[in-house]
């Protein structure tokens, strides 16, 4: 039977166990509800959990058991000749092994050998998801009858629901821990692995950034330099640009916005300005890459300078204008925290509009304003697609906007997009760049988020 | 104190007062111009993108008469037609319409009119009809890209010959089946059906649109029960410990995490240790998932937040449990807030790109994914793909597919205003 078939026959089980349960329950409490501990319906939900819970762990469990130990019977099964090769050769054996089995696209030659595997590996798989069928039906009817067996009117059904709907609340919660440990983990593991091969001393101070790595241990140039020097002032660079143009544009914007713009004219300007930040960043990267990065060349080199085609300053130029949305709304916020008593205060003193703002307004709005910056930063420094599209993959070490640069996050894109060798240094630089990117941004944003919130408590 | 001793004090406040109201005037049109930036930003965005990708949803034709001679196809009647040379069809059809030509190079040229599908439709329709075989008929096939580019006027007919696509014969051939009335632009339907390809004439986003669609069905089903659980959990249930501290900091980080990252997360939690298939939409979908997550729940959490103390507290003196007081009365008043959010998350997670690149979803694939587990392609990921393409006639389609996204985002934050406007008339 097919995994979804087998879930959905499990489903329709559950359905039906939920009637049985229900009507087991009124019958034995003769037919009204008075007599039940809980409402009919929880000894339904009762009864489905026990038929369905059980099954379904059993199914992802199998499942994903199911492929590690067939490999391991194959390979147990092949003649010595294979069994004795290197790990790397067994496991293009292996992958070649489930191709032919599945019937995709077998690399090399297709011999006795690997026939009589794949037909091997079908057999098993068919024995395997037949037995797995067998167990999670008889599993979800022998849980689901003994759950039946039990409903009673004394019996706590709702409590015992309400446990395991608190169950799944918890463990849906924790689901967002986990996932920064898997990101720690799984970024950190392979970094551990690249700082075996690359002393972490030349990765952080070695100025020269060309990942390559041999073919053959002879090869010329065959040891590529892992500098991350280069990437970060590169990333530095187009935040900085990015900055120059959100940070005025978007405060500016504001200010206007909170202090002078008639209602009207803010409630039609502000959710126009948010569309900026709902593009995607692919978008941005095209309108980079095709209109300004030309734009910005002709510009340059009627001015006399010499501009680069993939120029740093076109990539922070449409980074900048992705930003200005965050800056806006986040100084917005911190404009309008500032209680009224303050401003009133200064406009009572005769201060003009202006000069409210720039004297006391933004002076006592600074913090969240800089959180807020510090947070556009961290978004600017992880931003990918404008700078995979627009900025360029030579790693200079320049602080000319008009020569290419790149940056961290096109570094990892191009050491991992196309196929690759999971132990090679090269991929697994790009997780060492993903560690520190990682920490950089998660620095920017505690440190933001902090500032923000603890602004927002002291005017509360 | 006497009158005269406040005079020096208001003149010199009337000296200064010019001065200061030049600086709020200025500081005044910095702000208007700040707002103007943006707007006029916005503007030149989508001014841009329409005119460049309005005209690829039109598609040259021509009007060719072929005649399905059984001698040229080289079948006989019994059998499938499919297997005809149609190729030779069409390039017959062009030389009866334009004459024998002379040099192998002059005959290149004309077969480059036509894109090379036009045996293929005249093929289909055979199929569809083979009762034609035999019979001369006048059937619309697509220009190739070049031409299409050069009908569209993006191609410079001024300039030297060996410096444009598009040869000066052909542009006589084209006005000549112009004059004709045998050239015309259409809808571009291959635009929506087709996948994939690297004839820019035949280039289509369907299949992107379908990974993307499977994507967001795989993200949905999971971020939304996932993300009300984890909201009402921290809203409801949280004890104020550590661990409730932990969870909040987390999503919040989680939120402000380069999307990047979670592609790095995505390789190697579901593609390199769970061995899932690379290039799949499913594992498109769970990267997406864990990427929209902390979207979803801070909205829900703000929605749940919004729903008054008096009617949780209503409930539970009429005797109602937690869990029955958060699903009978907070999360149906909830609801729209956090479907809003939740649409909002779906709208980032269809733009998203950097993540899918990571996890292989950058292969050109040219069939329409079936399932969950078939390689396919993603729409911004197709832009990306496209926008990289150095034929000219791609970037048309690039911003036609941007467009078409754009379409798509605007929708889905329309349903999001549409459900906070009713929200707003219930609560």
């Amino acid at each position: 039977m097919e995994t979804s078939t087998l879930i959905l026959v499990l489903a329709a089980l559950a359905f039906a166990a939920f009637f049985l349960g229900r009507e087991r329950s009124l019958a034995l409490a003769g037919g009204s509800g008075r007599e039940l501990h809980s409402l009919p319906g929880y000894y339904g939900y009762f009864t489905a959990i026990w038929c369905l819970l059980p099954a379904l762990v059993v199914v992802a469990a199998w499942l994903w058991l199911e492929p590690r130990i067939i490999v391991a019977l194959i390979v147990k099964g092949l003649p010595d000749a294979e069994r004795s090769m290197s790990t790397g050769e067994l496991t293009l054996l292996v992958n070649n092994i489930q191709n032919l089995a599945a019937g995709d696209a077998v690399s090399g030659e297709v011999d006795a050998t690997l026939k009589a595997a794949s037909e091997r590996f079908l057999e098993y798989r068919g024995r395997s998801r037949v037995l797995l069928s067998v167990i999670a039906l008889g599993l979800a009817m022998g849980a689901g009858s003994l759950a039946l067996s039990r409903v009673r009117p004394g019996l706590r059904a709702r409590n015992r629901v309400e446990q395991v709907a608190r169950a799944f609340l918890v463990g849906a919660s924790s689901i967002a821990v986990f996932t920064t440990i898997g990101i720690v983990f799984s970024v950190l593991f392979e970094a551990i692995r690249f700082f075996q091969q690359v002393p972490l001393t030349e990765f952080l101070f070695g100025l020269n950034w060309s990942p390559q790595t041999a073919i053959r241990a002879d090869q010329i140039g065959s040891s590529g330099s892992f500098g991350i020097v280069p990437l970060l002032t590169g990333t530095l660079m187009i935040t900085l640009i990015a900055m120059f143009v959100a940070v005025p544009v978007g405060l500016m914007s504001a200010i206007y916005l909170a202090e002078y713009s008639p209602a009207r004219t803010r409630a039609f300007v502000k959710p126009t300005l948010e569309i900026l930040a709902g593009i995607p960043t692919v978008v941005y990267g095209f309108f980079a890459a095709l209109i300004v990065a030309p734009w910005v060349r002709r510009a340059g080199e009627a001015m006399g300078f010499e501009v680069a085609s993939e120029s740093a300053l076109a990539a922070g130029l449409v980074m900048g204008i992705m930003i200005i949305p965050l800056v806006s709304s986040l100084s917005d916020d911190a404009i309008n925290a500032v209680p009224s008593s303050m401003r009133d205060a200064a406009l009572g003193l005769g201060a003009t509009r202006s000069e409210t703002m720039t004297g006391v307004i933004l002076p006592a709005a600074l913090p969240g304003i800089v959180g807020g910056i510090l947070l556009a930063v961290s978004r600017a420094i992880g931003e990918t697609m404008i700078v995979v599209m627009a900025a360029g993959l030579a790693a200079n070490l320049t602080a000319n906007p008009f020569e290419a640069v790149t940056t961290v996050t096109v570094q990892i894109v191009t050491l991992l997009v196309g196929d690759q060798e999971f132990d090679s240094a090269k991929t697994l630089a790009a997780f060492a760049l993903g560690l520190v990117l990682f920490l950089i941004t998660m620095f920017f944003n505690v440190v933001g988020l902090n500032i923000v919130r603890k602004y927002r408590e002291q005017y509360e | 104190m006497s009158s005269t001793g406040a005079n020096p004090v208001r003149s010199r406040v009337q000296a200064g007062l010019s001065r200061r109201y030049r600086r709020e005037f200025l500081f005044r049109a910095g702000g208007i111009v700040a707002t103007l930036i943006g707007l006029g930003f916005l503007v030149l965005f989508f001014g841009t993108l329409i005119m460049r990708g309005a005209s690829a949803f039109t598609q040259t034709q021509v009007l060719l008469d072929v005649d399905l001679d059984p001698g040229v196809l080289g079948v006989g009647a019994p059998v499938d037609v499919g297997l005809g040379d149609f190729d030779a069809v069409v390039s017959r059809a062009l030389r009866d319409r334009f004459g024998e030509l002379s040099t192998r190079e002059e005959r290149r040229q004309l077969s480059r009119l036509l894109s090379i599908d036009a045996a293929f439709r005249i093929r289909d329709a055979v199929r569809a009809e083979p009762g034609l075989v035999g019979q001369r008929v006048s059937v619309w096939v697509p220009a190739s890209a070049n031409i299409d580019m050069y009908v569209k006027g993006q191609v410079d007919a001024s300039i030297d010959e060996s410096l444009r696509p598009v040869s000066d014969m052909q542009i006589r051939w084209v006005e000549m089946l112009r004059d004709d009335g045998a050239l015309k632009r259409r809808f571009n339907t291959d635009l929506f059906a087709n996948g994939d390809s690297r004839e820019p004439e035949l280039a289509g986003i369907r299949g992107a649109l379908v990974g993307s669609f499977f994507m967001l069905i795989v993200t949905l089903v999971l971020a939304f029960p996932l993300g009300v659980a984890t909201a009402v959990y921290l809203e409801e249930f949280a004890p104020k410990n550590r661990w409730a501290d932990l969870v909040e900091v987390n999503i919040n980080n989680l939120a402000a995490v380069p999307s990047i990252v979670f592609g790095l997360l995505g390789l190697s939690l579901f593609i390199d240790w769970l061995s899932m298939p690379r290039s799949a939409p499913l594992v498109g979908g769970l990267v997406l998932t864990l990427l929209t997550l902390p979207v979803i729940i801070i909205s829900a959490r703000a929605a749940i937040k919004a729903v008054p103390p008096s009617i949780r507290e209503g409930a539970a003196a009429l005797g109602a449990s937690r869990i029955q007081v958060v699903g009978h009365h907070v999360l149906p008043l909830a609801l729209p807030g956090i479907l809003t959010g939740t649409i909002i998350g779906m709208s980032r997670a269809l733009g998203e790109t950097a993540p899918l690149l990571m996890i292989g979803m950058v292969a050109f694939i040219v069939d329409v994914p079936g399932s969950l587990s078939d390689p396919a392609t993603a729409l911004p990921v197709q832009i990306y793909l496209w926008a990289d393409s150095p034929e000219r006639a791609f970037a048309e389609k690039t911003a036609a597919a941007i467009l078409v996204l754009l379409g798509f985002l605007l929708l889905m934050n329309l349903a999001a205003v549409v459900i906070r406007k009713r929200m707003e008339t219930r609560l």
